[in-house]
This record gives C-alpha cells, structure tokens and sequence, in this order.
C-alpha cells in the first residue's frame, strides 16, 4: 500500500560545504583527459547550461542504468523503481538484458511519467553509468541536456566527452573500498551506492526507501544496516558535491491508486492456480521460464496440504518441448487441467502435437511468451513474431485459438479463461505475450477473483450421463454447434470408452478412410470454430461511435504506446479510432470496426506484418486499407514510433532498410 | 489382416471373478498381416487382463505410430486408448499418469516408435520411474513404410531384400537396466506362456515395468539371414527362467521338481516365482542383471525372462508427493485459493 509520508524538506541543504571537494572532482576529470571537449560537471554551478526546457522534468523523465549483469544491480534498480512508485508516481522499468549468466552489458530502463504513460519512451534523461564496456554507446545514448552519471574513481577518458550533458561523477568504487573489505560487498555496494546519490538527486523521500529495505530484509534484518549505510554514502556525497535535486526529479503524487506491480508471467502462473491447474510440464526457456516458476511458487503456498506436504498439483520438467506439450495434452484427456509455457523456438517443436490436439480435440493452454525470432534470434527482446505460426500450427488444416493479454492484470485473467476456453471447445488455447510483459514489473490495476465463479469443464459425460444415453458418439454433433460429448478414462465400465487417435475416424470415434466421413468431421471442426468466434473475449473499442475516418488497430503490449500516441493525437486535434484485439478468431466487432473506417493502421510489433496478414486471410479485407506499423528491433514499440509512421502514412508493406 | 475371428463363443466360456469371459477384453479386429508376432502379444495381453481380473475401464492404452502402435485398438475395447503420434506416447502416458494415478497406464510401441524418433521420450520416462507398463513390439524393422531397418536390427542382419545391416544395433533391454527402469523383461512374441506373466507382474509392479517382446515381422523381416526371424528367434532364445505371476492373498500351490526357484514379494503382497533360475544370475541385483545380458549377448543368445526387478520401488507420484486422491477428482474448492488469498498478493505487490 502507498505509504503515506511526508515529503521532506532537503532542497535549501544544497549550498554548503564540499565546494572543494567539488573542484578536486572536477579538476580530477579534467586533468587526466585530453583538454578539447570540456567536461561538464555538475557542481553547485548552474545546472541548465545546457539545454532549454520544452516540458517540466518533474515526475517526466526517463533514466537508464548501465550495468554488468551478474552483479547484483537488478534488486538495487528494483529498489530506484519501487520508491517511485511507492510516492504514487507511474513508473515503468525496462529490463534490456543480455543471454548470459555474468560479465556482459545490461540495461534497466525507468519511465517516470506523471501522465501515465506506461510505454518504453525514447531519448535518455539520465544514464546511470557504471559498465565501462557499454559506455561509449552509452553516453552517446543520453538526450541533449541529459545527465551521465558515472564513476569517477578513474578519470572519463576523453572519447566520453560531450559538451552538450552533464557529468555527474561520484567515486563509487573508491568509496566502496574505503567503506567494507569483501570483495562481494565491495561491487554490491556500489549499485547501493548510486541508488542514494539518485536519492538526493532526484528528491526522492529517504523513508519510502528504508521501508522498501525492511521490507525486503525481514527475517534478515541484519543485513539493513548496511544498506543504509551505502545509501547514505551516496546521498551525502551528493548533497557534498552538487546542486541537488535536478530539474528531472520527483514529486509525490497520489496517481498509482490502488494499482500493483507485478510480471506478466508471475501473473500467468497466478491465473493457473487460479483457474485450477493441476498439472504443468515444461521445457526450461527465456523467457517463458518464470510462468511455471510463478506457478510453482504460488502453487506452494496453495497447494500444499499443510499436515501431510502432499500436494494438490504435479509439475515436471521435460526432456524437451515436444514433451512438455505431449505431458499436456495427456493430462487433459485425462481429465485434469494442465498447461505448458514456451516460446518461439519450443512453439516450433510443439507444432506436431498442437495439431494432434486439434484434430483429435483435445484441450490444452499453452502460454508463449514471444521473443525476437527467427530460429534464436535475440534470445533476449521482445517482439509478437509467433502471431501467424501460433494462429495456424501443426500441418494440414489447423486453426488455433489466441488470447493477446496486453497487462500483468490481463495475464491473470485471460490465463485463467484460456483454461475455460480449452475444455469448452476441446482445442488448443494459446496465451500469446511477450518478454516486455512477461519479464519486466509493470504497473497494473489490482487482480480480482469472483469467489462465484466456476470451472468451465465443457461437455464432459460423467457415468450418469452415460447411463442414460443409448450410444456414445465422440465426434457426434448432438447439439449442431461443432463441440461434441468427450469422456474421460475410468467414468464408466461399459459405456463412453473410445479410441483417441490422431487419424481420421467416423462420428464414433471408428478409424475410417472414408472420404465423406472424414469431410464431414473436417466441415464439424470448422462449425466449432465459428462456435469459438462467439466465445473468445470480445476486443476493446475505445469509443462508442466512430470519430474518424481512420482506426488504429493493436494488441498486447503495444496498448501503452497505442494508447499514449493516441493521447497525444486528441491533444492535436487529431483524434483516431481505436481497437485492440484480445484474441483469435476475430469475432464481428473487429470485422465492423475494419470496414468502418476509410483507413486502419495495425501496429505491430515484427517486421512481416503478421496481424494484418492474419486479419486479411480471415476477414477478406482488403490489404490497400491496412496500414502496418510496424517495431521489430527488440525493444518495447513507443508512441513516438508509431506516430511518424502514421504520419509518413505509407503503402502497407514493410519498407526495407537498405543495407 | 490375421484371421477372421467368429462371433461366436462357447456359452460356457469360463469367467474370471469379476464375472467377465475373455472375450470381453477383446478389441476390434486386427488389420495386421497374417501371422505377425503383434497379434500374439495383443493375445497375451487380453489373457493377461482376464486372468488379472483388470476392469478395462480402468486401464488406459496408449500408443505412438507404426503397425506396433496400432494394436490397442485390437485388444480392450472397453478401455480407452490413445493413438498418439510417432515417438510420444511416452510423454502423453506422463501426464495422463499425472492426471489419474489410480488407473493402470499401458504403453504399447514399436522399435521404430522407441529405439528411433521416440529415444529421448522412453529413456526419460525411465528417469522419472513412471508407474506404467511399456512393451516395445520388436521386429527390428520398419513395416508400416515397408520393411527399412530399424535402430535394433542387428548389425549383420540381412533384410528382405538382402541388404546387410551396417549398423550396431541398440539393445533396450541392457539400455532399460542401465537407464534404472526398475523392472525389465525380455520375450518373444511365440512364447505366450512366459509373455502372459511377464505382463501380469508388469501391471503390478509400481514403477515403470519394461517388457522388451521379440516379435517378427512376417512381411518384411522373416527371411534367412534376419536375427528377427521367427526361426532364428527360436533358435537363438535362452529362457533365464521359467515364471509364475501369483497375484495378492492366492495360494502358492504349484511344485516344481527342479532347480532353484526364487519368489520375489511385490509391493502389494503378491509373488513372482521364478524356477530353475541359474546360480550366477539374481534379478533383484542390477549389476548381476546386466552381466547376463552381457554374457547371453556375447554368446549370441536372447536371453529372455524376468531381468531384473526392484519390487520396492516408488514411482512419480511418490517423488513429486502429489496427493493421494487423483489430480483430475480434485475441484475448485480444493484448487482456487479465493479472492481473500488475492488480496494478500495484491498487498504483496504494492
């Protein structure tokens, strides 16, 4: 919950001593390194030499931390975001990582944004610089304006210069050193360090931050000494060397509400839990991995039987993908809700049997959290490239049921639906997300649970039932709306067994060869698929009636870029219709909302256009009216992207960058 | 197809003590060639349920693809079968054992379905220590696409055609021991009377039970020269032992003249007795079991039998300690923690 604190008062502190200390810092830097190029430090001195501001930098500012991976600076840029968040402002954090384990560039990327505005934003505020590898990508990464701050234990060489920043340097390993003598605690420290400098920096409340640490270190409170400690350091430093807080700073607000922060694949292996899975199987992939490890967590703490420790749900880790899906697809024949996550590569391999499933109809949930393709592509980017593999997977005719979460909060439900789903119509239901949703913490609206709601077990005979009917039929439409009567093994000692199998068989579930037999089951499968157009979510309109000639059409973790270019259209005067889709097969609403408007731009975020591909083939629209935007660099789409597209307002087709 | 089989049965046709006549546990008619060795196990397998007295909708059958994998469909026709794809059935067997502890899971493949596209499944099931019963139906041979050699036909086997198998072949039997399977037989299709008990002490056993069947491809892989044939099986076949499978509470009451005979105590209180057993060779020790493969392989012999068995064992479920009320019986109640619970994660996420 938002703590309620008063915010402190610190700024007239800022013209005391340490003005030596300012000039040795200063004198530091400019003496080793060549003289061309005069550093700017950041002193008591002026701070807006530089560059005029356009927007107040209050609650508005984006900053990102360059660090090595592998030493302990996630938990300590957690802690930088959460204090943010925790004075009400929005916030959003960016994991840009590496496919390793220790020793290579990583960044963490903040958006503090007073509007709300929960998208990736281009041009760099502050770079918190402490990995010298990246470093001259890195300060050349920072806006005019900006700020570097780095560390100063070593003097900048003169490739880092710029005359249009400012530098901020802090010697962070010199005081590491002097303050602790183990080696681990020397390098930890340090990214305790610069988080106290931002502290003061930045005006953000010192208590938000202690409770932050208690918090995180109880049972272990032992260890909070220190840690404040290390802020301290770099608070007083600061407060010794510079003018402090900066232009781009914080201010309490009351903007988060009641709203949580949380990972997309926490959230779906929350929503699991949930909708009452019993069984997960799974392969080991980033960055799926953490779905069935949220699941695993929160499933032992639910799912356990306190007196006996027996618990109420199985998970194994596969030998590989296929296997994961085949454990799956097993469970739910027999009777128990069972799930796998994967990502692209992993949805490759499962192609053969998610067409088992659907030929045979058999539920399953598949969570996949897309990632920069093709083959492996970057490991660690996010982008929504399994659109169209996902939509049609496994050979011959197969259609596969999507959901596009867009939020943490709609990971939870839509996990949970797609389980409803799954056993309603007897099919693959495939949760389509993303690294950027899946890995990183994103604000979101609190989960909610209706204590009345029930499983959705769709048309499963029990042995009543089955007394009662004269003749099992597997595949026997009774009702005309393509979903037929399953069993499921050990209901019945006479009655309801059948064959599953993945060849072609007659209404009684009998291998037959037969060509109209096998027609007549093919035409029954697309029955149900229209069945399933009236029972997948229904997409998001963002106005009641249309008022304008053009539409934008979106999904998943573009909403927030969507959304904020939208914003910035009606500031215009400009304002565009919109739509998000949240699943596959489209229903008419999205059918409607195409043939209404004159011209629809479908963002996406890979380089084929994928969605619009699939919203062609489906709804026989015509391409020349659909406008693609299209992000396929690995990171987050932003607003500002999506509007010069708009505004080039291009033929459909990807251009290609010439080489 | 094998034969026509009539419809009609002696009224008096015995019955076992759930009242059922063999008959019941019968499947549909078999589409296999005339003679092949499948049709003999599928035979087994019904006698092996009947004598059992297995509910057959307690059981599940299961499958991947190849002549091998159709043959659920010919035996049990009151169980549910699953017809799976080629090289999987293990991994569906998985988690259908997950979802249902309480039923028998009977796995059915071929050597193609194994030895080949299905490897990586088959030995991790054997690390898991699945509670299921595993045949591989092995001709050596790929029959469905036409006779290609498998990954088990011997090296210097000849095909049809006379073609020398170039390759070593892969013995699933030593494999299975090596891998930990904790129960590992050998058979051969012609031998019904050691086959019916390997399979009934295989649907008591708690642990992955793996019966490696010997079975000759008539069409494609029953010519001079083949390993896999019906007459150099014959010929070649050394029986560990000869096998008794007395099921729970039932009295011991055959007497055997001679040889040693060594009675292995299941988990559930019933026996395997094993007569004439050899002096050099004990099933309940691994290594022991591994030697006399070794040692049969190296005299060209098929050392068939009962190889070794861990009566003891535990299986998935005892490792991942799932309840003991099956997975697919538990509802909401018992799985949705409540919106009180998500109360408490939203406070935790603030």
């Amino acid at each position: 919950m938002p703590q309620k604190l008063k915010k402190k008062p610190v700024k007239k502190a800022a013209k005391k001593p340490a003005k030596k200390v300012a000039k040795k810092a200063a004198r530091k830097v400019t003496k080793k390194i060549a003289k061309k190029a005069p550093v700017k430090v950041v002193k008591k001195a002026p701070l807006k030499v530089v560059k005029k501001a356009v927007e107040s930098k209050v609650n508005n500012f984006v900053i990102r931390f360059a660090n090595v991976n592998g030493t302990g600076s996630a938990s300590a840029n957690f802690l930088f975001t959460k204090s943010i968040f925790r004075m009400g402002i929005p916030v959003t954090p960016k994991n840009i990582f590496p496919s390793n384990i220790q020793g290579l560039p990583t960044w963490y990327e903040v958006r503090v944004s007073e509007k709300g505005y929960l998208g990736r934003r281009e041009g760099i505020d502050m770079m918190v610089a402490v990995n010298p590898q990246s470093m001259l990508k890195d300060v050349m990464s920072v806006r005019p304006g900006g700020y570097f701050l780095y560390d100063s234990s070593k003097p900048l060489h003169s490739q880092f210069l710029r005359d249009d920043i400012n530098y901020i340097g802090i010697p962070l390993m010199e005081m590491c050193n002097a303050a602790y003598t183990d080696a681990r605690q020397r390098q930890l420290f340090k990214n305790i360090v610069y988080v106290g400098a931002l502290i003061a920096l930045f005006d953000i409340e010192f208590s938000v931050v202690e409770g932050l640490l208690a918090e995180q270190f109880k049972g272990k409170e032992k260890l909070i000494p220190s840690n404040v400690k290390a802020l301290t350091l770099g608070m007083d430093y600061v407060k010794a060397n510079f003018k402090y807080p900066l232009d781009i700073r914080v201010e309490r607000r009351d903007l988060v509400k009641d709203w949580i922060m949380m990972e997309g694949n926490a959230a779906c292996g929350l929503g699991a839990v949930y909708a009452g899975a019993t069984f997960a199987a799974w392969y080991p992939i980033t960055p799926s991995t953490s779905v069935v490890e949220g699941f695993a967590d929160f499933a032992s703490e639910y799912r356990v039987d306190k007196a006996t420790g027996k618990k109420n749900v199985a998970i194994v880790q596969a030998e590989d993908e296929l296997a994961a899906i085949g454990m799956v697809i097993g469970a739910n024949w027999n009777g128990a809700r069972s799930f796998t996550a994967t990502s692209g590569p992993g949805l490759s391999l499962m192609n053969e049997f998610l067409g088992l499933a659907y030929f045979a109809e058999i539920p399953a949930v598949l969570v996949d959290v897309q990632r920069t393709g093709p083959s492996t592509g970057m490991p660690t980017r996010t982008q929504q490239s399994d659109v169209l593999e996902a939509a049609y997977a496994s050979h011959g005719d197969t259609k596969q049921v999507l959901l596009f979460p867009s939020t943490p909060k709609e990971c939870f439900e839509l996990t949970a639906d797609s389980f409803d789903l799954a056993e309603s119509l007897q099919t693959p239901v495939i949760v389509m997300t993303d690294l950027d949703l899946g890995m990183n913490d994103h604000m979101t609206p609190p989960l909610v649970w209706d204590d009345k709601r029930q499983y959705k077990r769709g048309k499963v005979l029990d042995a009543a039932a089955l007394e009662k009917i004269e003749k099992f039929g597997r595949y026997l439409d009774v009702d005309k709306d393509g979903i037929t009567y399953r069993t499921i093994p050990g209901t019945h000692p006479s009655k309801g067994s059948f064959f599953t199998r993945g060849t072609s068989r007659d209404e009684f579930a009998v291998y037959t060869e037969d060509s109209d037999a096998y027609q007549r089951n093919m035409d029954r499968l697309t029955r149900k698929w229209n069945t399933a157009k009236k029972m997948v979510p229904a997409p998001q309109l963002y106005q009641k009636s249309n008022r304008s000639s053009d539409g934008i059409l979106f999904f998943g973790t573009s909403q927030y870029a969507a959304e904020e270019a939208m914003d910035i259209l009606n500031r215009q005067g400009k304002p565009v219709d919109a739509i998000r889709i949240k699943s596959f097969p489209f229903n008419k609403t999205v059918e409607d909302f195409i043939a209404s408007h004159k011209r629809v731009f479908v963002i996406e975020q890979n380089r084929d256009a994928q969605m619009k591909t699939l919203l062609m083939v489906e709804l026989q629209v015509n391409p020349a009216k659909l406008i693609s935007v299209l992000n396929y660099n690995g990171l987050p789409i932003t607003a500002d992207n999506i509007l010069n597209q708009m505004a080039q307002n291009t033929s459909g087709s990807p251009k290609l960058k010439k080489a | 197809m094998s034969y026509v089989r009539p419809k009609f049965r002696h009224p008096e046709l015995p019955k076992n003590k759930l009242g059922y006549t063999i008959d019941y546990y019968e499947g549909t008619l078999s589409t296999l060639c005339a003679g092949c060795g499948h049709d003999s196990i599928s035979a087994a397998i019904i006698q092996g349920c009947y004598e059992m007295n297995i509910e057959p909708h307690r059981l599940a059958k299961l499958s991947g693809i190849g002549c091998s994998s159709k043959t659920p469909a010919y035996f049990l026709s009151n169980s549910h079968g699953f017809n799976s794809v080629h090289g999987r059935m293990p991994s569906v067997a998985t988690g259908a054992n997950m979802a249902n502890r309480d039923l028998i899971y009977f796995g059915v493949s071929g050597d193609g379905d194994t030895a080949s596209i299905g490897m990586g499944q088959f030995v991790h099931a054997i690390r898991r220590n699945l509670n299921m019963v595993y045949i591989v139906m092995n001709n050596g041979c790929y029959g469905l696409t036409k006779g290609q050699d498998s990954a088990t036909a011997d090296a210097g086997s000849k095909n049809k055609t006379g073609q020398v198998n170039l390759f070593e072949s892969i013995d699933l039997a030593s494999l299975a021991i090596e891998l930990g399977a904790t129960y590992v037989a050998q058979s051969f299709s012609g031998d019904k009377a050691q086959l019916v008990p390997l399979i009934k002490a295989a649907m008591k056993h708690p642990g992955f039970a793996f019966i490696n069947v010997i079975s000759p491809c008539v069409t494609f892989n029953n010519n001079v020269g083949s390993t896999k044939s019906y007459d150099h099986v014959r010929q070649h076949v050394e029986a560990t032992a000869t096998m008794d499978f007395v099921p729970e509470m039932q009295e011991i009451t055959t007497s055997y003249g001679e040889g040693s005979t060594k009675q292995v105590k299941m988990h559930d209180g019933s026996y395997i007795s094993l007569h004439k057993l050899s002096e050099d060779w004990d099933p309940l020790d691994r290594q022991s079991a591994m030697n006399a493969v070794l040692n049969a392989k190296a005299k060209n012999e098929i050392l068939t039998g009962l190889l070794y068995v861990d009566p003891q064992t535990e299986d998935l479920h005892h490792l991942l300690q799932t309840s003991d009320k099956p997975l697919n019986t538990l509802t909401k109640e018992e799985l949705c923690p409540g919106s009180e619970a998500l109360k408490d994660i939203n406070a935790g996420l603030r």
